[in-house]
Order: C-alpha cells, then sequence, then structure tokens
C-alpha cells in the first residue's frame, strides 16, 4: 500500500516533469509559427542571444517579432492559462461546487468594467491604465461579492449566488457605458478586449503576472491539505483542525488578486477557470497537493495552444482567444453538468 | 465547576438562535471509555449538543471543557487531534477513494508541507483493517453503500486518532443489519463515544449510559435500565409503552404500544 502511494507520488512528478517539458516544448513550437517564417532553432538562437548567451544570426526585424511579440505572448498564455486554471481549481473545492470560477464570483466581469470606465469615460483622466482600470474593477467587484454573501448569511452558495449577481451587474454596467459613450473605433477595441485577448502582451505585463503568479500559487500550495479537508463540508473542515474563516479569506483574497492581475494583463478569458480543474481531476485525482500543480500545467499548455490557434485560424486576422476557449468550453461545460448530474 | 474533571465535559451550556432557546443549561459528563447515547425527539437539541461538544458552535452561555480547559484555548488542530466528529450522511461532489477518505483524519497530524509519512500510513491501513474496509480501500466514495460510507467516516475519524468520538444519528437511513453492525463497531471502540439515537432499543442494548433531551432541556441521565421509564417516553414522545426487563443483565426492551390518549 505504501508503494502505491509513493508510486502515485511519482505519477504526479512524472506528469509534472512531462507537462512542464510539453510546454516548453510548445512554447518554442508556437513562436516559430506566424506570418513571418521563423524556425524553431532560430528563435532559440534569438532567445539565447538576448541573454547574452550567443551571436544573433537573425535580421533585427525577425528577432524583433520573436522576443517582442511571440515570446512574452506564449509566456502570457502560459502565465494566464496556469493561473486561471489554479484559481478554479482552488475556488471549486474552497465553495464545494463544482461550477465556480472567476467568471462565476463576477471578478472578470468587474474588471471588464473598470476597462471600459478607463478606456471610454476617461476615469482617472488618463493617470490610469486600461490594467490599472481593470485591476480596480476585479477588485471592487470581488469585495461586493464578499460583502453581499455575509449580509446574506455567509454560506458557500450565497457566495456563488452572490457573484453570479456582481456578474449580470457589472456585465450590464460595462454594456450601458461602451453603447451610451463610446465611438465606434473605441467600443470595437474594448469589445475586443473584453472577449480576452494576449496580442497586447509586453515584458512587463508577463513579469508582473509571473510574480504574481508565483506568490499565490505558493499560497495555494500550502493551504492544498486545508483544500482536501474541505470536501465534506465547512463544519467537517473545522473538525479536522481547518480555521474555515480564515482559509476562505485568505484563498479568495489571493484568487482574486491573481485573476485581477491576469485579466488586467489579457482581457476576459473565459472558461480556462473552469474546464481545465476538471480535466486534470480526471488525470491525478481530486487530492490537491497533486491537482494544484498539474492544474497549472495543464492549464499553461491548453492556452498556449488555443492562442495560437487563435491567432493564426483567420489569419491576418485574430480572433480574441475568449472566443476559442469559450467555443471548447461551452461543450466542455455541458460533459461537467451531465457527469454532476449522473454522480447526485 | 468540578476540578480534575478529565475527558469532554459541558457545563451548563445554552445556545439560542434566532431568538430560540435550542438548549437551557444543558450538563453532560462522559466517563471515560464509556459510550453515552443522546436521545430525544426531533429538534430536541441533539446535534447542536454534539456541535458544542466539537467546538464548532459556541454555547451561547456555560462552558465546554476538554481536561479542564475550555475547548477555545484548546487551538482547532490539537483539538482536532483529540475529538472526532461523525456527521449525520457526510456527503461529497469530489470523486475520493476510500482511501482519500480515511486518509483526511490525518490532516491535523500534518503540517502544511510535509510529505505523507511512514506512520501516516501504517494509521490509515489499521482504521480500514478496523472497520472492515481492508479490501474497499481504493473503491470510489460514491460507489460505497450507506452503512460503508458510515464506516469510511468512523476510519477517518479513528485516523484523528481521538480519545472522544462524537457521533450525530450515525445509523439513519440504514438497514437494520448496517445499524447493529455499526453500533457493534462503535461500542466496541476503546473511546468515550457520544452518539445521538433515533432508535430506543438500539440505545439501551449499545450504550452505558442515556441523556435523554426534551425541548432543549435534559429530562434524564443514567443507565438504560433507570432511563427508559413507561412515564419517560410518555412525557418526552407523547407514547404509550411497556419495558421489558430481561433477567438476566441484558438491556431492557421497549415495546411501543400507541400514541398516548388514544
Amino acid at each position: 500500500m505504501i508503494g502505491q502511494r509513493s508510486e502515485s507520488g511519482r505519477a504526479v512528478g512524472t506528469y509534472c516533469l512531462a507537462g512542464v517539458g510539453i510546454l516548453a516544448v510548445s512554447i518554442s513550437v508556437v513562436v516559430a509559427i506566424g506570418p513571418a517564417r521563423v524556425g524553431v532553432t532560430d528563435a532559440w538562437s534569438v532567445v539565447l542571444s538576448r541573454l547574452g548567451l550567443a551571436e544573433v544570426e537573425l535580421s533585427p526585424l525577425r528577432a524583433g517579432i520573436v522576443w517582442d511579440l511571440r515570446l512574452p505572448r506564449a509566456l502570457l498564455a502560459a502565465i494566464c492559462g496556469a493561473g486561471l486554471a489554479v484559481c478554479g481549481a482552488v475556488m471549486q473545492a474552497l465553495l464545494r461546487n463544482p461550477l465556480a470560477d472567476p467568471f462565476v464570483l463576477g471578478v472578470s466581469s468587474g474588471a471588464s468594467t473598470g476597462a471600459v470606465a478607463v478606456v471610454v469615460l476617461g476615469v482617472g483622466g488618463g493617470a490610469l491604465s486600461i490594467s490599472s482600470g481593470a485591476f480596480v474593477g476585479a477588485v471592487v467587484s470581488f469585495a461586493l461579492v464578499l460583502l453581499l454573501s455575509q449580509t446574506l448569511g455567509g454560506t458557500t452558495e450565497r457566495v456563488v449566488l452572490s457573484g453570479v449577481a456582481a456578474m449580470q451587474l457589472f456585465s450590464s454596467l460595462t454594456s450601458f457605458i461602451v453603447l451610451t459613450s463610446g465611438d465606434a473605433e473605441t467600443t470595437r477595441g474594448v469589445l475586443f478586449w473584453l472577449l480576452g485577448s494576449l496580442s497586447s502582451a509586453a515584458w512587463s505585463e508577463v513579469a508582473l503576472c509571473a510574480l504574481v503568479l508565483a506568490g499565490v500559487l505558493a499560497v495555494c500550495l500550502g493551504y492544498a491539505r486545508t483544500l482536501d479537508a474541505f470536501a465534506f463540508g465547512a463544519e467537517a473542515a473545522a473538525t479536522l483542525g481547518v480555521a474555515v474563516a480564515r482559509t476562505r479569506v485568505v484563498l479568495l483574497c489571493a484568487t482574486a488578486l491573481l485573476t485581477a492581475a491576469l485579466v488586467s494583463a489579457a482581457g476576459a478569458i473565459g472558461f480556462v477557470g473552469l474546464v481545465l480543474p476538471h480535466a486534470a481531476r480526471a488525470l491525478v485525482g481530486a487530492n490537491h497537493g497533486r491537482l494544484l500543480p498539474v492544474t497549472a500545467v495543464v492549464g499553461a499548455v491548453f492556452l498556449v495552444w488555443i492562442d495560437t490557434l487563435a491567432r493564426t485560424v483567420l489569419e491576418p486576422q485574430e480572433v480574441p482567444v475568449g472566443v476559442v476557449t469559450s467555443l471548447i468550453g461551452v461543450p466542455a461545460f455541458v460533459v461537467v453538468l451531465y457527469r454532476t448530474r449522473r454522480a447526485t | 465547576m468540578s476540578g480534575g474533571q478529565a475527558g469532554l465535559s459541558a457545563d451548563r451550556v445554552s445556545r439560542t438562535a434566532g431568538g430560540r432557546l435550542i438548549l437551557d443549561t444543558v450538563s453532560v459528563t462522559p466517563a471515560a471509555g464509556s459510550t453515552v447515547g443522546v436521545l430525544g425527539p426531533n429538534g430536541s437539541g441533539k446535534s447542536t449538543l454534539l456541535r458544542l461538544l466539537a467546538g464548532v458552535l459556541a454555547p451561547t452561555s456555560g462552558l465546554v471543557t476538554l481536561d479542564d480547559q475550555p475547548l477555545p484555548e484548546w487551538g482547532r488542530r490539537r483539538l482536532a487531534k483529540r475529538v472526532a466528529v461523525v456527521q449525520q450522511q457526510a456527503d461529497t461532489q469530489v470523486e475520493l477513494s476510500v482511501r482519500d477518505v480515511v486518509s483526511l483524519g490525518r490532516i491535523p497530524h500534518r503540517g502544511p508541507w510535509s510529505p505523507i509519512s511512514a506512520e501516516d500510513h501504517a494509521v490509515v491501513a489499521a482504521a480500514l483493517v478496523d472497520t472492515g474496509l481492508a479490501d474497499k480501500a481504493d473503491r470510489a466514495w460514491q460507489t460505497l453503500s450507506g452503512g460503508e460510507r458510515q464506516r469510511a467516516q468512523i476510519a477517518r475519524a479513528l485516523v484523528q486518532q481521538p480519545r472522544e468520538l462524537l457521533l450525530d444519528e450515525p445509523t439513519n437511513h440504514l438497514d437494520i443489519q448496517y445499524q447493529l453492525d455499526l453500533l457493534t463497531l462503535i461500542s466496541r471502540l476503546p473511546l468515550t463515544t457520544i452518539v445521538a439515537l433515533h432508535d430506543l432499543n438500539l440505545a439501551a442494548m449499545y450504550c452505558d449510559q442515556l441523556v435523554v433531551l426534551n425541548r432543549g432541556s435534559v429530562v434524564a441521565v443514567g443507565t438504560p435500565r433507570a432511563v427508559l421509564t413507561v412515564e419517560l417516553l410518555a412525557e418526552v414522545y407523547g407514547v404509550r409503552a411497556e419495558i421489558e426487563h430481561p433477567e438476566t443483565d441484558g438491556p431492557p426492551h421497549v415495546r411501543f404500544l400507541g400514541v398516548l390518549g388514544q
């Protein structure tokens, strides 16, 4: 039996290692994909030269395409995929709801409203960027959800219901602002961003999001066992020695922070947080010490490829990545619903 | 408060919820190693009493102590290593194996980053054997019968290595065979066990002491023989009954005759 458990421990290590390998290969491959032909080895030589380890053999234009456009974009896709998937896994465990994710809890909608307020209404008088607007919006929306759910009784169902209410409220606010105040040009730009897009990825955003992801992931892994304890509900967790209220506050704030950072960098990319934790659970089971790292890797690989698909499928036109994730996510959502229906 | 009281003790605890008195100055002090049955009609406060003893609810007044120290001073994790709880019909949508569920009981024993130790494995394996689940360890929780689920929850509780075990109507909705089977298991555990029960005859068979609650107050405490009387059943449950006392030391048997006044 002990052998069995350490075997499954090895299996997880293998999954993670294989996943990171696949992720590295994926990123190397996708930076070579696009209208400007750049080989995989050329792409790597650019990276090595920028790190001071080799000489550039490519034209500055192509080197710039790899280093300034494709590589940060692929990395941001990986970070967003990993981060959103981990947020979903944590929220689903914490709220005991298989459908919880940053969208359902209204965080993404709040971020969208914040961004629109900055771009269309000019809130902040130019001092605020679209990202910081989104960040403020996400935090405000999440604070509202927590306040509302506390007022309504503080149970997990109330948190989810409050999230849905906030999502509706902020979506309507966003539409209202866009439709009443935006000119056609801004409206189009904002709508594109609202659907989720990694096209404006810059190194500064990659660095910030990577930092937040690393911090939040570390916190969540520290709470992995505590999340396991929530399987039979908050009261059962309490009798296992878990400080339920503190755990909820810490983890919900951490995931809201991460969501805010990701949405402000890449817009509202839907369904990653909802669907990928379920895929990861099918691979390694529900133990969060194993589930969270695997979810992160699966999410990263998934979004790297989805984004590549989004920017190449209708070349030269780009499809918002959120549209592609939703096109894939909705059928997956139905499968999740179908499975939970059978389980009860 | 009496000094030198080992184990769990509720001292004149009351609990009000929504302006309604759910428990009214209840005192319970189970003897170490005994099985105490908590009886009473629906809404008499059985679950609330157990939740106060488990420390998941705070009494509105009065004090619950463990080894003479008030529960809030114990700290959650330290308390979880002393007092384990089996809830009424615990269920989950998470896909877990029996071993996963039982292993949850090790959570209070492990630090946030420490891996599973050989001791953890040994304790889980022993609890699976003790509850007769060794051959079902890799079964999915969702495929278990009601009786097997309760066994798995008891195994999980044992893995916490408690000295006090609280169970809230563990035999609800089980077939009679599983009820007897489960209560035999519970009454043989070398722990101080407090179990809320519905069935008076099962309580008489398996408990050393009974505490009877009615509308939030204790109306009788003692051995099954002393507690289960025609008058008490009339007063608390509103039923007519006969109590048969066997010649030997066996438990009394309640035979219901009808509703009072009919």
